[in-house]
């Protein structure tokens, strides 16, 4: 059994004009000890997804699906008080603004300790031992002293390491973290995604990756999901989806990323044509037919998933003309 | 800390003076003060002879010095009116204001604070409404109408609290409502403003991704953040009910440092007005400091910088 089962997940959020449609019927698991990329640009929904996993969706967004159940639990019924046990413990979270997702009235130690001591009946001083064995886990020269320092006090790639200790604290089954390299210096990227990376194996815990960088992609996913204008457009193994992208979408982002060696020094790069369609209202068909290559008439009725290859789908009905083109 | 306590202390100081400054010139704008305190029926020689026993002949400048130098030991002169001196007649009269004050921001932070916290978390809801509203009509009564209306529902109709005078602290309860009354709607408001704000900050998200119970992340992660800007409104609330503390002492006949303003004013008793002016704004600046420091202590961001 999957560790995380989601299935025709849907979020909606009302607004002046109507409903937003801003997540609809995405579906993947994930196993234990694997990690899953959830790629798409912003506003694909990917973020809000992954908020809907915790139960964090900002109060006006409704949460729909079929399934949504972690190692057995069913949290689409659970009790809020249940859920929050889970919060933290079981499942945590790396979010992309390191600046910003500490408080800044309250210590590192603080923090990091609280993460802990909100779920264990521990000692402060075991607390504290934790916090300074992961601190010097992700990195961190002088653990002692930085327990004292407040955040404004740490450039962002510390902040994003302090981030990472205080979702390990529990040692949890399930890490989502949320486009944690973003706002990082590319430099520091490599090194956080590195770390990232090693530690999952180490804790054989399970990781959602959600990002806009393909590249990342490359480097650590087991699986990817591609998300587009709030649907699974496309999923598979790594592998798989970058040998084989079967979806319009996912071919026209992967042609957008320069090639050492094969794309030509001054070579227009690929770029999508068009804008992201309005989710608001009822929607139908298949949501990039209007930036689409392939576009035919059959593309504004219901979009059935097709198998690829085992364990790959893509949710486009112009396959055949797609695979026709490419040969 | 001490780089930034010395720099708000320098500037506390330099606003002291200035205050101290216009506290002693305005007196002097507002006319001849030999001919106000001669009277109306003294002939120009005895005119002469108060200005020089007041020694209202010398310059300005050294007048306002020997003034000030008197000041800064508590020594503001004689009473024209009362047979007393200043200082004596402020000691007496000081400690109403004071504890009135006290008491009154006291409730209005009690009352506002919560209010604007509970408006902040059901925001858009009923209870929002209802604060808001409150607030709203909390500013639209004025203090000496509340004052009176307290004073005919409580004590003149159910007779369970005493109409004026300030002999024990039952005498306190409606003055500090009445007073209390007029800071709760800012205060509730700048609390409900910066809980909304810091609610939706990303470090509360990481709060609750903790998996922390509501209450944590409300009170120690949220309110620790959004009291900040509170505490400064709050210093300068409680100057205002020191200032508007002169209406309601008259409202209910308390004798404090309001009502004393108000017969000095009313009998040309210009040291006594000059004295409390200066005691009242100080006051007022040593409050604004004192609120300063205690935001350097919530803020590591302040005290650390």
């Amino acid at each position: 059994m999957a560790l995380l089962d989601v299935q025709d997940l849907v979020i909606d959020i009302p607004v002046g004009g109507g409903v937003l449609h801003a997540v609809n019927e995405v579906s993947f698991a994930v196993e234990r000890g694997e990690t899953l990329a959830i790629v798409g640009e912003s506003g694909s929904g990917k973020s809000l997804t992954s908020l809907a996993v915790m139960d964090l969706l900002p109060r006006v967004a409704r949460r729909r699906a079929a399934r949504l159940s972690f190692d057995g639990t069913d949290l689409l019924t659970i009790p809020e008080r249940q859920m929050r046990k889970l919060r933290g413990s079981r499942m945590a979270m790396i979010f992309q603004e390191p600046m910003t997702s500490l408080n800044p009235a309250y210590t590192i130690g603080n923090q990091l300790s609280e993460a802990l001591r909100c779920h264990e009946d521990v000692s402060a001083e075991a607390a504290r031992a934790r916090a300074i064995e992961l601190l010097e886990r992700v990195g961190i020269a002088g653990a002692g002293r930085r327990l004292l320092q407040y955040p404004h006090q740490l450039s962002g790639g510390l902040r994003q390491r302090v981030m990472i200790a205080m979702a390990l604290m529990c040692k949890p089954d399930l890490i989502i973290a949320d486009e944690p390299t973003t706002a990082l210096d590319v430099t520091i990227q490599a090194q956080i995604l590195r770390l990232l990376a090693e530690l999952k194996k180490e804790l054989n815990m399970a990781m959602i990756l959600i990002t806009h960088d393909l590249g990342v992609v490359a480097r650590v996913a087991d699986k990817v999901a591609v998300m587009y204008a709030g649907a699974l457009v496309e999923r598979g193994s790594a592998r798989a989806v970058f040998k084989a992208p079967s979806h319009p979408y996912t071919r026209g982002l992967l042609n957008c990323i320069p090639v050492p060696g094969r794309t030509a020094p001054g070579a227009p790069l690929g770029a999508i044509r068009g804008q992201v369609p309005n989710l608001i209202g009822r929607l139908q068909g298949c949501a990039f037919r209007n930036r689409c290559d392939f576009a035919a008439p059959e593309c504004a009725g219901d979009i059935h998933v097709e198998a690829v290859s085992p364990g790959h789908d893509v949710r486009c009905v112009r396959l055949e003309a797609q695979n026709r083109a490419v040969a | 800390m001490l780089a930034y306590t010395m720099q708000r202390l320098i500037v506390a100081l330099s606003v002291a003076f200035t205050v101290s400054v216009v506290a002693f010139f305005l007196l002097h704008l507002s006319g001849d003060i030999a001919i106000s305190i001669a009277g109306p029926e003294a002939s120009p020689a005895q005119v002469e002879v108060v200005r020089h026993q007041f020694g209202l002949d010398r310059p300005l400048l050294v007048q306002y010095l020997d003034w000030l130098w008197k000041a800064v030991r508590f020594d503001f002169g004689d009473s024209f009116y009362f047979r007393d001196t200043v200082v004596s007649l402020i000691a007496s009269r000081i400690g109403v204001t004071l504890t009135l004050g006290a008491i009154s921001l006291l409730l209005s932070l009690v009352v506002a604070v919560p209010l604007g916290v509970l408006a902040a978390v059901y925001n858009g809801t009923i209870i929002d409404r209802l604060a808001l509203s409150f607030s709203v009509i909390g500013q639209a009564i004025p203090t000496f109408c509340l004052g009176l209306g307290l004073i005919i529902v409580f004590s003149v109709t159910l007779r369970w609290l005493p109409v004026s005078g300030a002999s024990s602290w039952k005498h306190y309860i409606l003055p500090s409502i009445a007073l209390g009354w007029y800071a709760v709607p800012a205060v509730m408001r700048l609390s409900r403003n910066g809980m909304l704000e810091v609610l939706s900050a990303d470090y509360i998200r990481t709060a609750r991704a903790k998996g922390l119970a509501p209450g944590v992340v409300i009170f120690k992660h949220a309110l620790r953040n959004a009291i900040i800007p509170v505490v400064a409104l709050a210093a300068v609330q409680f100057g205002f009910m020191l200032g508007g503390s002169i209406v309601i002492e008259a409202v209910f006949s308390m004798h404090g440092l309001g009502y004393l303003a108000w017969e000095a004013i009313a009998r040309n008793d210009f040291p006594v007005v000059q004295a409390v002016v200066l005691i009242l704004a100080t006051i007022y600046v040593a409050l604004t400091f004192l609120a300063d420091v205690a935001n350097a202590f919530l803020d590591p961001r302040i005290r650390l910088a």
